[in-house]
């Protein structure tokens, strides 16, 4: 099961090496990985997804807490969150389609962000689901290209 | 937090005061980290030259109250740092160039991170405008070393040098302890004008390791270890580095609870006393495998649950709750569930639990477990056929044994069969006097280790019990021992073959001995006599005594060689992933069957 793990960091170089190395030697994948500036100029934040179970989790979140460039890690899965993720989908579309795509992104709350001869890039952002939902429905258009940027989650109030 | 500097390396460098008297004075950056290891309280090095670690050694050339020892191997370097550390229980401190100079240390640092060892290790790399270029000896040093480090430093900035050095020194000997390398550009240590700071304390927010454990749960294992009918106390390392020896003394004798020790926690209680079962695991003590097997309380302090001590992990002491003092909380729970767990200071936490039982008049309430445990003792003993013809490494070790309770005496192992013979025939009285790498198993500590330990205590005696094959790994290091007039005793135990694969080949891979047997061995009495050292050659069974008595009166260092026949095996032994009950090799002293 994916799991959100949310770690707070010394902005320094290397600390990103010291917890995705931690993370790998356990034998696990990253699924995703959002690393940024906080309001803290000292810290940085990284908002971490990963497919392992509670007790792989919990090890590694002990594990992490002992780095000495970690402040705090918490897993986010369980706790009232809002997690979002931001993705640019690159669609084929001809000048007939461009209609229809770009209803659907208004659908989903999206934006065109790039028009080219053949193309239409749609930004959206969301939860995993809605991101998935519209994924399917531009298949059928045919998805040239698609970045994603990863979860970012933070607990509610 | 704030975390006072405290201990040794404070107060010695700066008798009682932690304001250093170099503060706010000029210098170049290598001065700078020279004079910050003098105010960290090292007062000995072990390291090698390099380019670019000309600067920090020309600043070393100055120094009057740092000794170097110029090693012939960067990786014994570590290891006798290493050894240093484990018999004084101060950081050893190791310094070397970039590039290869620093990649041989990493064997070096692994074995000090797998036992929990403090070493600071300094490397020097090029310089800063040239990192990540490949130049001529550049490694990416705290890449190389991120996942055997307690931490690392690539120092980008002179002015930190001295903080970085406090900072290594608080994080390597507090908490956990563990190895922290510091990388240092060239050009940093070049660079003059820089103005000393050594921080009167060290500031980490994110580093507060936890010492006093939560009272509550040392309420509840107080009450666990009253009511339990079978009780055993598993104690490993971490009780020598918290210094809880009189503290686990204390507590075993008041409930009258048996110990078992790991290869790690040898020498944390006195091996003489009835209430030490010895070593557990798969080479361990019978009394202490089957006290585990039938326990209903197992107290676990400063111990990992490694799988050379527990066997297959599900069934390690299958019917018994566990409580599990560590300072490391991710090892509490990640290879045993804990039912009640404490993180914290053994010492300290045994200190309140010991408290905690002297409230109520508590007497000891396991005579009859400790009868079935003591008749376990008495039927399954370390023991072997005595034979005539040749000379049985068992019958050694117990001369050892006898013949060094006269005075002080330091033992470091190599890693094979010898060490387990050293664990199982040796008896340890006293904590950081049996010098061991148990998790990493690195063949080579030995000797470079009894350096290190030697250097520490000029006066002991200081034994480094070895094989052919680890002896030949790092051997070169005889040549700094008698450089530096150290009175080192090596006893080689030489079957002429890499004696524990062979033994796992003979006994689970039917006799195939594939690249075990060793061709070509040097006639180690003259090698060492090339090496400046003394060497004694055992032919005749019969003078093994007076043998190794003249040996041991060397007055310089001295080699004793000793040929065994490859016959010889370890016993007993757990199979690997199996349990006590699948020994092989059990001593039955009068026995029932089936015990």
């Amino acid at each position: 099961m994916s799991r959100i793990l949310s770690i707070w960091v010394d902005n320094k170089p290397g600390v990103l090496a010291r917890i995705a190395g931690l993370v790998s030697r356990r034998g696990f994948n990253i699924e995703s990985l959002a690393v940024s500036d906080t309001e803290d100029t000292t810290r940085s934040h990284v908002t971490m997804v990963v497919d392992a179970d509670e007790i792989i989790v919990e090890q590694v979140t002990k594990q992490l807490n002992k780095l000495i460039n970690v402040y705090k890690v918490s897993d986010l899965t369980d706790a009232d969150h809002i997690d979002r993720e931001l993705v640019l989908f690159k669609v084929s579309a001809e000048a007939a389609q461009r209609g229809e795509i770009i209803e659907l992104a208004s659908i989903f709350r999206a934006r065109i962000v790039d028009v080219a001869a053949n193309t239409l890039t749609v930004e959206a952002t969301g939860t995993t689901d809605k991101l998935e939902a519209m994924e399917n429905l531009l298949d059928a258009y045919g998805i040239k290209e698609i970045i994603r940027s990863g979860k970012i989650a933070i607990p509610r109030g | 937090m704030w975390c006072k500097l405290t201990g040794v390396y404070a107060d010695e460098a700066k008798g009682g005061s932690t304001v250093s008297e170099h503060n706010g004075k000029k210098m170049t950056g290598a001065q700078c980290l020279i004079t910050a290891l003098e105010d960290a309280g090292v007062e000995t090095i072990f390291g090698y030259p390099g380019g670019h670690a000309l600067a920090l050694y020309d600043a070393l050339y100055d120094s009057e109250k740092l000794t170097h020892v110029l090693v012939r191997h960067e990786q014994a370097a570590v290891h006798a740092a290493d050894g240093y550390a484990r018999a004084t229980g101060k950081v050893g401190c190791v310094l070397v160039t970039s590039g290869p100079g620093a990649t041989n240390t990493v064997t070096g640092i692994a074995t000090a991170c797998m036992d929990s060892i403090p070493v600071v290790i300094i490397t020097g790399q090029v310089p800063t405008v040239v990192l990540g270029s490949d130049a001529f000896q550049e490694s990416d040093m705290t890449g190389v070393t991120l996942p055997i480090v307690k931490h690392s430093y690539l120092v980008k900035d002179a002015s930190e040098l001295a903080s970085t050095v406090a900072q290594a020194f608080h994080i390597a000997s507090t908490g956990r302890p563990g190895p922290v390398v510091i990388d240092v550009p060239s050009d940093l240590a070049r660079k003059s004008g820089v103005v000393y700071k050594y921080p009167d304390e060290v500031k980490l927010q994110s580093y507060k390791p936890t010492y006093k454990g939560n009272a509550r749960q040392v309420k509840q294992v107080a009450r666990a270890l009253r009511t339990a009918k079978r009780p055993v106390i598993y104690a490993g390392g971490g009780i020598i580095s918290s210094g809880a020896s009189k503290e686990l003394a204390q507590l075993s004798e008041m409930l009258r609870i048996p110990v078992a020790t790991t290869l790690e926690g040898k020498g944390c209680y006195p091996e003489d006393s009835e209430l030490n079962l010895g070593m557990l695991g798969m080479h361990g003590s019978t009394a202490a495998n089957f006290a585990l097997r039938d326990a209903d309380f197992v107290f676990a302090i400063g111990t990992r649950f490694s799988d050379r001590s527990t066997g297959r992990p599900g069934a390690f002491a299958p019917h018994a709750r566990v409580a599990h003092i560590d300072i490391d909380p991710a090892e509490i729970g990640k290879n045993r569930k804990a039912d009640i767990p404490i993180v914290g200071d053994a010492k300290t936490v045994l200190a309140a639990i010991v408290g905690e039982l002297k409230k109520e008049d508590v007497k000891p309430a396991t005579e009859a477990w400790l009868t079935q445990v003591l008749t376990w003792v008495r039927e399954h003993p370390f023991a072997y056929e005595p034979c005539e013809d040749h000379v049985q490494p068992q019958r050694v070790l117990e001369l050892l044994d006898a013949m060094t309770n006269d005075r002080d005496t330091i033992i470091t192992t190599d890693v094979g069969q010898h060490q387990m013979w050293a664990s199982q025939y040796l008896h340890t009285d006293r904590p950081r006097t049996f010098l061991s790498s148990g998790g990493a198993g690195t063949m080579g500590f030995g000797l470079p280790a009894a350096m290190g330990a030697q250097i520490a205590f000029p006066k002991s005696r200081v034994v480094c019990i070895t094989g052919d094959g680890s002896l030949q790994m790092n051997i070169q290091e005889m040549a700094t021992i008698h450089g530096n007039k150290l009175p080192v005793k090596v006893l080689l135990l030489d079957n002429n073959c890499l004696g524990m694969v062979h033994q796992m080949q003979e006994l689970f891979l039917e006799g195939r001995y594939s690249e075990t047997d060793f061709f070509g061995n040097p006639d180690f009495a003259m090698l060492a006599r090339a090496f400046g050292w003394s060497a004694f050659e055992l032919e005749n069974p019969q003078e093994l005594e007076s043998m190794m008595h003249a040996w041991l009166d060397e007055e310089g260092p001295s080699l004793l060689w000793i040929k065994i026949p490859v016959s010889e095996d370890v016993f007993p032994m757990i199979p690997e992933g199996k349990t006590v009950d699948d020994a092989i090799g059990i001593t039955n002293v009068g026995a029932k069957e089936g015990e």
